[in-house]
Formats: C-alpha cells, sequence, structure tokens
C-alpha cells in the first residue's frame, strides 16, 4: 500500500506543534508518561462506576462493553470551530425547510433538482406526516452532524443523523472525566463548557411545546425502548440531567386528549416527549400494529396539536444515505446559498455507470448500505481482504441499489496515549444540534471517535472505536 | 340527489374491556360532485379524545371506550347532496403526491395471481387507460366473486385473488393491486351507497379510485360492475382499506368481539 499523509491536528511532529494544541503540548512536555498511564487507567474505572456501557450488536450474545476512553484532549481553535458552527447551522435550516417541503408541497421535485424516486421509493418517507405542521415549524429537534477533517481547512459531513442520533452523554461524562482528572489543564487553557447541554436541551424541547398547551412549563419526558436499548444507560442520564420524566411506553396512555403518563399521583399530562423509539415502533394505532414499545394514539394527539413528538416522525428522509449525495443541491435550493461544509463524493450504485466504477475500484473505495447505520455491513476497501472484496462484489451485484460508495477520505489523526507515548490515530467528530423556532444551537465540542487500531479509519463505537474529549478554545 | 344516511355501529364484549382506543373517519367529504348539507356523529360507551384531519384529509376522531365497558355504539347521520360525475373524480384537492399511490401496500402486495389479472388487461390499459380500467374492473369481478363469510379485514389482495371470492374491500384491493402493478396510481374509497329499493343498507361500501391521465381520479365499483354515480357517497380516502377503514380500532386483552352495523341510505 502506498504511504499516505494524513493531517495531523497536534501537527507533523514535536516541532511543529500546531497552535491549538500548543500549551497542551507544554503541559506534557512536563508529564511524567506513567502517570499518565495510570490515570488513563484511572478513567476507566470512573466510567465503569457511572455505568456508561454500550450493547454491541452482531455477536453471539449481545455485550454490554465499556467504550475506551482516550485522556488526550481532540482541540478545535475558535475560529476553526465557528467556521464549523456556520456550517452546520446552515446544512441544519436546510434540512429542517427540506422536510417542511417534502411533508407539504414538495418543491423541491416540481422544481426537478431532486429526483422524484428518491423520495417515492423510500421507506424513510412517512405519508402520516403529511400536510402538517409540527409544532414550532421544528423536525429536528436534536441533530448530531458527523464530521471529518482531511486538511486545515477541510472538513466533510459524513452524515446528518437526524432521527436519534446518541453520544451526547459520552460528550459529557468525557469532560466530567478530564475536568477530574486534570483540573490544571483548564486553568491553564480556555475551554469552551458543554456541561449546559441538557439544560439547552430542556430549554430547546420547552420552546416547542404543543399548539393547543396552555400553561406556562411545558411537561417533558424522555420515551425510552427500556433497559434492553443499547442507548438506554443515555435516556435515563439525558432525563435525569434535563430534569425530565424517564418513561417507556407502557407508562403513557391517552386519557383526555393528551398523552399522559403514569405518576405515583396519577395520571398527568405531557407536553414534549423526547422519544428514543423508532418511527415504525412509536405507535401501534397508526404504524406497526404489532408494537409494544410504542404508545397507541399518540400519532392522533400528535396532528391534533396535543403533543411535542420530538424528533418529528418521518425525519428519517433526510438523513437517508440515498439523499446524502443531493445535500449540497438541498442547501443551496432551500438557503440560497452555497453549502459551507463539503458533500464527500458519492457513487449511486443505482445507477449504472456508477455502480461500474465502484466495482472497478472497489479496492479504493468505502461503501455503504444505503439505510444502514452504526458501521454495520460496509466495505472499507482499502483494508479490506480479497476474499472481503469478492465477497461484497457479489452483494453489490446482487442488489445494487442499496449501497452507495465513497472514496476513503484521508481522515485527520489525532494522537492518543499509548504504553510507546502519543501515537496518532484517525479520528470523526460528531457535534449536537439543537434546532427551536428560530434557532440553531450547537455545543461547541461534541464526540470524537477514534479508531484505536493503528491505521483503522474505522471510528464507531461497534466496531471497536473509542472517545475523546472535543475541546473547542475560546477566543 | 340528496341523500339521508344513518349509520350506527355497535361492537359488544363478552367481558369487560380495561382499555381501548378506536379511529373514526366516518364524515363524508365535500370535494367534486358532493356537498355535506348537514353531518353529527356521536358515541355512546366511549368518550371523544380528538378530531384532526389525517394525512389523506379524512376527518379524524379518536375515541377511547370506557373502562371496564362491554358495548360501544356509534351514531352518524347527517344529508348529502351529491351529483352524477359517472365515476370523474378528478384532480384531488390532497398534498399526497401521485407515486405515493403507485407503491404496494402490505395489503395489496400483488402476487403471482394479480400479476396475471393485471397483464390480461395490459394492452387494453396501454392503448386507452380509460378503456383498460374498465376491463380491469370486469376482469376482477369474474375472478373475485362477490361472497360474504369467506374473507375479513385482514385477508390481502392476493389472497382474495387466489381464493376467487371476496367482498367489496377484497374486490377493491385486488383491482388496486393489480392497477398499481400496471403503473397506475389507485387508492382505496370507503363509503356508503344507496341501494336500488334497500334502504336498509347491508353494510358500509368500499370501492377504488384510478388516476387516469387527462381525467384525474375515476371511481371503480368493482361489486356491482360500475363507476359510481350519485348514489354514492365518499367518506374517507386511503393507499388500502386500513388507513380509509370507518373503524380501526386497537383493544387490550382478548374478549369476543361481535359487530353489529346497521346503514340507512335513503333519499
Amino acid at each position: 500500500m502506498v504511504e499516505r499523509k494524513f493531517f495531523d491536528e497536534m501537527g507533523p511532529d514535536e516541532a511543529q506543534v500546531r497552535a491549538p494544541y500548543a500549551e497542551y503540548a507544554n503541559w506534557f512536555e512536563g508529564e511524567d508518561p506513567r502517570s499518565l498511564l495510570k490515570k488513563s487507567a484511572e478513567a476507566e474505572t470512573f466510567f465503569r462506576r457511572v455505568g456508561i456501557t454500550f450493547n454491541v450488536y452482531g455477536q453471539k450474545e449481545a455485550q454490554e462493553r465499556l467504550i475506551p476512553f482516550d485522556i488526550v484532549p481532540r482541540i478545535i481553535a475558535a475560529q476553526e470551530w465557528r467556521q464549523l458552527e456556520k456550517g452546520i447551522e446552515q446544512r441544519v435550516r436546510a434540512l429542517n425547510a427540506f422536510l417542511a417541503d417534502i411533508y407539504n408541497k414538495q418543491e423541491i421535485l416540481r422544481a426537478g433538482r431532486l429526483p422524484e424516486h428518491i423520495i417515492a421509493q423510500n421507506e424513510a418517507f412517512l405519508p402520516q406526516m403529511m400536510g402538517m405542521t409540527p409544532p414550532g415549524g421544528v423536525y429536528t429537534h436534536i441533530v448530531g452532524t458527523d464530521l471529518v477533517r482531511t486538511g486545515e481547512n477541510e472538513f466533510y459531513v459524513l452524515e446528518d443523523n437526524a432521527r436519534t442520533p446518541s453520544g451526547v452523554s459520552y460528550m459529557l461524562e468525557n469532560r466530567e472525566t478530564m475536568l477530574r482528572m486534570f483540573p490544571e489543564l483548564f486553568t491553564r487553557m480556555k475551554v469552551k463548557p458543554v456541561s449546559s447541554y441538557p439544560a439547552e436541551l430542556r430549554r430547546s424541547l420547552s420552546a416547542c411545546a404543543p399548539p393547543n398547551f396552555d400553561g406556562d412549563k411545558p411537561s417533558l419526558a424522555v420515551l425510552t425502548p427500556g433497559i434492553h436499548n443499547s442507548a438506554y444507560f443515555e435516556h435515563s442520564f439525558l432525563a435525569d440531567q434535563m430534569g425530565a420524566e424517564l418513561v417507556e411506553a407502557s407508562d403513557l396512555k391517552v386519557i383526555d386528549g393528551r398523552v399522559q403518563m403514569r405518576t405515583t399521583r396519577g395520571y398527568r399530562q405531557l407536553d414534549v416527549v423526547y422519544r428514543r423509539v423508532d418511527d415504525e415502533f412509536l405507535d401501534p394505532l397508526s404504524f406497526n400494529p404489532d408494537s409494544l414499545l410504542g404508545v397507541p394514539g399518540i400519532m392522533d394527539v400528535y396532528r391534533a396539536g396535543n403533543i411535542t413528538i420530538a424528533n418529528a416522525p418521518g425525519t428519517g428522509i433526510a438523513d437517508d444515505k440515498a439523499l446524502y449525495s443531493y445535500m449540497p443541491d438541498i442547501v443551496e435550493f432551500y438557503t440560497g446559498e452555497k453549502a459551507i461544509l463539503k458533500n464527500v463524493p458519492t457513487w449511486r450504485c443505482s445507477e449504472g455507470d456508477s455502480l461500474k466504477y465502484v466495482l472497478d475500484n472497489l479496492s479504493d473505495l468505502v461503501v455503504k448500505e444505503v439505510h444502514g447505520s452504526g458501521g454495520y455491513g460496509m466495505l472499507v476497501g482499502p483494508a479490506a481482504s480479497k476474499k472481503e472484496l469478492a465477497d461484497f462484489e457479489a452483494k453489490l451485484r446482487s442488489n445494487p441499489d442499496n449501497y452507495v460508495a465513497q472514496p476513503t477520505l484521508a481522515l485527520s489523526t489525532v494522537p492518543i496515549m499509548t504504553k510507546k507515548g502519543l501515537a496518532p490515530r484517525h479520528v470523526d467528530l460528531r457535534p449536537y444540534v439543537l434546532v427551536s423556532p428560530g434557532r440553531v444551537h450547537i455545543t461547541p465540542g461534541g464526540l470524537t471517535r477514534v479508531a484505536l487500531k493503528e491505521g483503522s479509519l474505522v471510528v464507531n463505537s461497534s466496531q471497536g472505536g473509542g472517545t475523546k474529549d472535543t475541546w473547542v478554545l475560546g477566543d | 340527489m340528496r341523500l339521508s344516511i344513518t349509520h350506527t355501529t355497535t361492537y359488544s364484549y363478552d367481558r369487560p374491556v380495561s382499555y381501548a382506543l378506536l379511529q373514526l373517519r366516518l364524515t363524508p367529504r365535500n370535494g367534486a360532485g358532493q356537498k355535506v348539507i348537514s353531518w353529527q356523529s356521536s358515541v355512546s360507551g366511549a368518550s371523544p379524545q380528538v378530531q384532526y384531519e389525517d394525512h389523506f384529509r379524512n376527518v379524524t376522531e379518536l375515541v377511547q371506550m370506557d373502562p371496564e365497558g362491554t358495548t360501544i355504539t356509534i351514531l352518524s347521520q347527517g344529508e348529502v347532496e351529491v351529483e352524477n360525475l359517472n365515476g370523474v373524480i378528478g384532480a384531488g384537492t390532497g398534498l399526497a403526491p401521485l407515486w405515493l399511490f403507485k407503491r404496494p401496500t402490505a395489503a395489496t402486495k400483488p402476487g403471482n395471481t394479480i400479476r396475471k389479472l393485471a397483464s390480461s388487461v395490459k394492452e387494453a390499459f396501454a392503448a386507452d387507460p380509460l378503456d383498460g380500467m374498465h376491463k380491469l374492473s370486469d376482469a376482477v369481478s369474474k375472478a373475485v366473486r362477490y361472497t360474504t363469510g369467506s374473507t375479513n379485514v385482514t385477508t390481502s389482495a392476493e389472497e382474495a385473488a387466489k381464493a376467487g371470492v371476496g367482498v367489496c374491500q377484497d374486490q377493491a384491493h385486488v383491482m388496486i393491486a393489480a392497477a398499481r402493478h400496471l403503473g397506475a396510481p389507485a387508492r382505496y374509497v370507503s363509503g356508503y351507497l344507496l341501494m336500488d329499493g334497500l334502504n336498509q343498507q347491508e353494510a358500509t361500501h368500499g370501492w377504488c379510485e384510478i388516476w387516469i391521465m387527462g381525467l384525474g381520479w375515476v371511481g371503480f365499483d368493482v361489486a356491482n360492475e360500475i363507476c359510481p354515480d350519485d348514489r354514492y357517497v365518499r367518506v374517507a380516502l386511503g393507499r388500502d382499506y386500513g388507513e380509509a377503514a370507518p373503524v380501526h380500532g386497537l383493544r387490550q386483552g382478548d374478549a369476543e368481539e361481535e359487530l353489529y352495523v346497521s346503514v340507512q341510505v335513503q333519499q
């Protein structure tokens, strides 16, 4: 394999540390590597005690596993962040405008800017959302935009995650851990806090009260599928942190035209539900009748304007991988501006020419399932064996519509702490975005995922990735 | 023609039901050839929860059965002025795009039997879509004989086509499935029909509408082998029966249900 040069965010070597890392590098030099390694072990103990674990699918028995945490922060300069913020805000506004359009007049299809089949043949389009405006006009209350960096000023959006982006609890716990272990660093460097996220989430959801809400403080709840869900920890954590109820479907019932939750003092009206249950399972009366995770009648109450569902049902159509390649057009169509953040060039295997290109260049490409998530069922060409390539080629030929391909990006690296000292590893970034009427709030930082295996480009926690604290510096 | 309609639905259970919700789509639509003069509905044994227009602009009510109740009665009545348009409804007023009505649903997914039915009129449909659909309606009427009691609300189009028997709902589903297979947008309509010489009708009726270029939506009532005229009142639309059903419910427990429906349509 040809040696590739990757952009390292700390700098190419010790002599050329990039500005955002200068102070950290100074500090690091004065530290004893052995004591840092010891702290690294302490961090793990801390996480176990807090109980942050993650279920790994695809193994014989679903196994609870700790996501490894690396103690070297990923640092972003104030100026870099401002640019990212602008790009993310633009993209998220476009996503909401797109959703409002696609569930109403579908101007973008009429204008021919998006082929009809992208929507018409998409399972994520939810007809039950047609002809209604969600409270405050907000569809995606919470977005996790996955970004990767390839150079000094080069950022790409990998995925928009407009349904139920997870991982924000790691962002918060990672920071908490760093504050405990390295308080001196936070006095030496101006790091923007992330701890207000739960309060911002509360504020943002409260600002989206349903049209028929007439009190002064809407009541909020987090709806979880239950303790067997891989993100259950996060559901309970967020409910606890923002002072909302944590409920399962069996706690909720439609009474007097409202969704009400069972409490120790009888039933109480629920105004805004942050649901972590997929659309299909949300309401057995309107969707999958066999769902035990949903609340019968919640869609009726929603359409009647008596509850807010966050994120709105049907938002999946906006972060679908089949739609992704059209995002630059979508941004331009709704904002009238060129997209600030780049899209990764994407070959749609449903198109004959693209399929041919993908098959001819399989060993250089990343191939993903159109509707997949979590890094399952994808091929990383450069890292694949001959047999894996051949197997994947067969899959592609038999069902090309199911795949899109992208070049393997030269993902930036950030050092992690190893027994041999600092060593570069590939990272991505998921900032968390909150949308309320007229406001887009982006928490400075986010979740940095890191591929812990040397040379690996797959950062998904389900595929052996770890996380880092993400620091956005003040001016 | 002015039609006066009284529609009573009663569900009785052999033991108390702890919790049940019902979605009602019972209010006739205003639209081409049809004007609602007066309409009201009431329920006993259940409490109204919310009312809204659904994604096909059907007036939808959600009611909850009284806890531990054993019976619900839903009464709808009113007057509707209907004009004979020979089945031609024209362009819709809703936001639903035509392609939505081309996608099969679980209940209208074609199998071999339906594909065969569709291909028997393929050439006629290509030459003249309206003529093709009339031929399809005839073919479905022959292939699926009107027989009560052999199918139920969960019977799929393909199952009914295979069995060769069904009620109006099954015949409509088979026609919808075959029309979509030929590439024509198709939808289900539930409503009322004044049967000649009868004041007391057997049940609510169901038929289908097919989109024909140049004409818009055109109704086909396979069961009666005609296009709907001024004896038909359109109530609810959907991609299949499930979305347009007059009553769609969900309840806890395993009480045995008995259904009694009375429909009176008169001039």
